[in-house]
């Protein structure tokens, strides 16, 4: 049973956004006995912002699981979190987070989320992540179905776009719904409405004109509408506008939420040149589920934010097959011709690819350190001729999956004011809030982590906050 | 619609509805999408089964599309799923192309036209069947006979003589059994499986134990979803109750023929004996069973429907659900004057059942447990 926002109650918390944070934090304030308002922007089908695209989420644990294939310590997801941010995160919130993430193992089961071993072709992460069965959206409409079962009220197609505040306490959310602007008012505000990269202009703010050339592989209805407002409002703002998650996805994918079925795994089974021919980064870095969310930015770099990965028919079956077909000619002047690249110049970078890879046995489940010598940049790992024709190619474009610029954070997920001290009644959570833990880089299934451990403690202080 | 050609591997072209190829094209689409996102390979068989393949001919959808059980789990979990402008909806295109099969794959191939219309047919069939019954017994027999009261063994073959009702019965089901039976071998023919899997017993058994159980019914274990993304559907109980209390109404007129050829007895049998308890626990599945089954189809969101061939279904429920009531209703009424009009009417919707058995509706369950039984044969090939 589905209970509507009444407008003309208060409410002991009200929750921006429709994600897994704002559902954990709905779930988990009202089972702390607070009264829970839910305002979701985009319309039912499409709720959940980035959940929905999700598969699963990266917590530790001291011992296999019956979907999980081995243990996986703090210490270690402290070390690869490191690893990625390249030190760019709050050490003591990001450990608070991974320590808490053990039992968010179980409390997110209790919700109603069912996990699966991890999926066919993701092998690599079956001992660190937790899949949902059925995917983020399945892992959405438990939380949603609990949340209902609890009493949450819930809206959509509503966006808090204004807040009224008594100095640094929040007084009423102003929703803006398809029936005009209305007010909400309640005892405390977790926001949990994501981050801003359905934004085009504020991507260019960072970026510039070439955002224009960016897709965003999640919902258009992420627009940081409340984080720009909270910012305004006096709250720290944390990171910048041009870090985000962000990998190489087929270009042919639509403008928004063409999710994963357009992402493409075989750049490290041939080249990636950009419109002049030219190959510009080592392809063969490290194994794909490593290095996959750097292509993004790479892509970004080249002219007109567009490059084609090249492999040939030997190539084909190595990787996941995606939502379009590669694109396919029967020569490498031939493919060249359809993809309006100068067929001479990619015949000659394939050429002097071949001429500098060395002999060696290919093999495409290790390292296998197959290389190229005498070329810039090299390629160290998986080189091998591209020959045997048919020839093909993905033609791929920057997808932004989330940015990470938000407010700052305390370890109880209150909002830090820029001038000191902390807002009384405002927590966040979610990718709102995902840049203090996640200053740059990714790990598959931390965004999850951070939206579900932050959106439980934001919502039990929330709660707790109302009942004092 | 148009009957359009369709070339098979043992050179039989068989007219099927003009759409199918539209239907198997889309199947491919969704497939092949599907293959790039997996998020849906826990729910049931038919996503690992996609997995071990990279391309999809007409005979590999025909399978996925039966060993789909139509829960609705895939469609609710699926973020593009309609309105999103990619438009997976695995359900409802399995479902046409598993509709399609039956036509597909039927024996002989002139009859495919029986599942153009085929809520219209089956009711035809039943109601000509019922009624050269009730004529049949009311021309052959003074008033007297048809609507006097007999009581004690032999009492139903003074309307019908048993000879005569073994014969007519026994040829029908005759006629049925091979249909089935030549249907099955096209089937398998065309999704590529190889014959010596249907001799593997552990194939067999863990296609029996998985169609047996409905294992695939079950939303990935939490229930059909019927309406939206809340799982409020419970057809795999009354899908339950429909198949076993058929098999209940099997194994009566099994132990019936027993009785009557290696015992000597003559029915009617009291109630306490075996056939008729039987019987009457059967007949108490195909009456229950399709009632829930009607019900749960016309709550069901369309979305997840071929709603084309809702006839079709139809139909199948409705006469396995006449079957058992007037099973029941000659039980109560077999030592009154109704007698011989209830027995009309039971032996003309029981007549008219086998002979539509091959074609109509009845087929997804041969066709479920043999793709059932291919796909326990694959799993133990690619997992051991």
């Amino acid at each position: 049973m589905e209970h509507p926002v009444d407008f003309n109650k208060t409410y002991d918390v009200v929750i921006a956004g429709g994600g897994n944070a704002a559902l954990c934090a709905a779930i988990a304030a009202r089972r702390a006995g607070a009264s829970v308002a839910i305002v979701e922007k985009a319309p039912r089908f499409y709720r959940g912002g980035n959940t929905r695209h999700t598969r699963n989420m990266r917590c530790a644990h001291d011992s296999a699981t019956e979907t999980l294939s081995g243990p996986y310590t703090e210490e270690e997801f402290f070390d690869d979190l490191l690893r990625v941010t390249q030190g760019n995160t709050d050490e003591n919130l990001a450990r608070m987070m991974i320590h808490q993430s053990k039992d968010m193992l179980n409390w997110i089961v209790e919700q109603g989320v069912r996990f699966q071993p991890s999926l066919g072709g993701t092998l690599s992460l079956g001992r660190t992540n937790s899949f949902f069965l059925g995917g983020g959206r399945a892992m959405l409409s438990a939380l949603y179905r609990t949340a209902e079962g609890l009493g949450v009220h819930m809206t959509y197609e509503a966006e808090v776009t204004d807040l009224e505040m008594d100095g640094p306490r929040f007084v009423a959310a102003e929703v803006t719904t398809p029936n005009g602007k209305r007010r909400l008012v309640a005892k405390g505000l977790v926001a949990a409405s994501g981050g801003f990269e359905a934004n085009i202009d504020w991507l260019k703010e960072g970026w510039g004109e070439i955002a224009e050339n960016f897709l965003i592989r999640g919902t258009p209805y992420n627009r940081g509408s409340l984080l720009r407002t909270l910012i305004g409002k006096g709250m720290t703002q944390i990171g910048d506008p041009t870090q985000c998650h962000a990998v190489a996805i087929d270009a042919r994918a639509p403008k928004y939420d063409g999710g994963i079925i357009t992402r493409l795994d075989c750049v490290v089974f041939g080249i990636v040149v950009n419109k002049h021919c030219q190959r510009f980064y080592d392809e063969g870095e490290d194994i794909w589920p490593k290095r996959y969310a750097i292509w993004g930015r790479l892509v970004a770099a080249q002219p007109d934010q567009i490059a084609y990965i090249i492999f040939d028919a030997r190539a084909l079956k190595l990787f996941m097959p995606s939502l379009f077909p590669p694109i396919t000619g029967t020569s490498i002047e031939d493919l060249a011709g359809k993809l309006g690249l100068d067929p001479a110049r990619l015949r000659e970078t394939v050429d002097g690819f071949n001429a500098a890879v060395q002999p060696g046995q290919f093999d495409d489940t290790i390292l296998d350190g197959c290389h190229t010598e005498g070329l810039e940049p090299a390629k160290t790992n998986w080189a091998r001729r591209i020959e045997q024709g048919p020839f093909y190619a993905y033609p791929v474009r920057p997808g932004i999956t989330f940015t990470y610029l938000g407010v700052k954070v305390d370890a109880e997920a209150r909002v830090q004011l820029a001038d000191g001290g902390r807002a009384e009644n405002i927590w966040a959570a979610g990718e709102i809030m995902a840049g203090n833990v996640l200053g740059r880089g990714y790990a598959a299934g931390i965004g999850m982590t951070i939206g579900s451990v932050f959106g439980r403690i934001a919502g039990e202080g929330a709660g707790k906050h109302a009942s004092r | 619609m148009q009957a359009v050609e369709f070339r098979f591997p043992d050179s039989k072209a068989r007219p099927v509805n003009a759409d199918h190829e539209a239907h198997l094209s889309e199947a491919e689409r969704l497939m092949t999408v599907c293959n790039s996102c997996r998020y849906c390979e826990g729910l049931c068989a038919v996503f690992p089964a996609m997995e071990m393949r990279r391309a999809f001919s007409a005979g590999d959808l025909t399978y996925l599309a039966n060993l789909c059980h139509n829960c609705g789990a895939c469609n609710s979990d699926c973020q593009f799923a309609p309105p999103h402008e990619f438009d997976v909806n695995v359900p409802k295109v399995l479902a046409e192309v598993r509709n399609d099969s039956y036509a597909r794959y039927v024996w002989p191939g002139f009859l495919a036209p029986m599942f153009r219309r085929n809520g219209l047919m089956v009711t035809l069939i039943a109601a000509l069947s019922v009624a050269a019954f009730v004529i049949g017994f009311a021309a052959w027999h003074d008033p007297a006979v048809m609507f006097g009261t007999h009581t004690g063994p032999g009492a139903f073959y003074k309307i019908m003589p048993h000879n005569t009702m073994v014969a007519i019965f026994g040829a029908a089901f005759l006629w049925s059994v091979l249909a089935i039976v030549m249907s099955c071998v096209n089937f398998w023919r065309d999704i590529g499986e190889p014959s010596s899997t249907l001799r593997d017993p552990q194939a067999l058994a863990g296609g029996a134990h998985d169609a047996a159980t409905l294992k695939y019914l079950d939303g990935g274990g939490v229930g059909c979803m019927a309406e939206s993304d809340k799982p409020d559907d419970n057809r795999r109980l009354y899908h339950h109750l429909t198949f076993y209390g058929f098999m209940l109404c099997f194994a009566a007129t099994s132990v019936g023929t027993l009785w009557h050829y290696l015992m000597g007895w003559d029915a009617p049998y009291p109630w306490y004996d075996l056939p008729v308890v039987l019987g009457t626990l059967g007949g108490i599945g195909i009456t229950i069973g399709p009632i829930g089954l009607l019900m749960a189809k016309f709550r069901r969101d369309p979305q997840l429907m071929d709603e084309s061939r809702k006839g079709m279904d139809v139909a199948f429920i409705v006469m396995l659900l006449l079957t058992g009531v007037t099973g029941l209703a000659l039980l109560f009424l077999r030592a009154t004057p109704l007698m011989g009009t209830m027995l009309a009417l039971h032996l003309g919707f029981v007549f008219g059942f086998f002979i539509t058995m091959p074609y109509g509706k009845f087929m997804h369950g041969i066709f479920r447990g043999l793709a059932l039984v291919r796909y326990a044969a694959e799993k133990r090939r690619a997992f051991g």
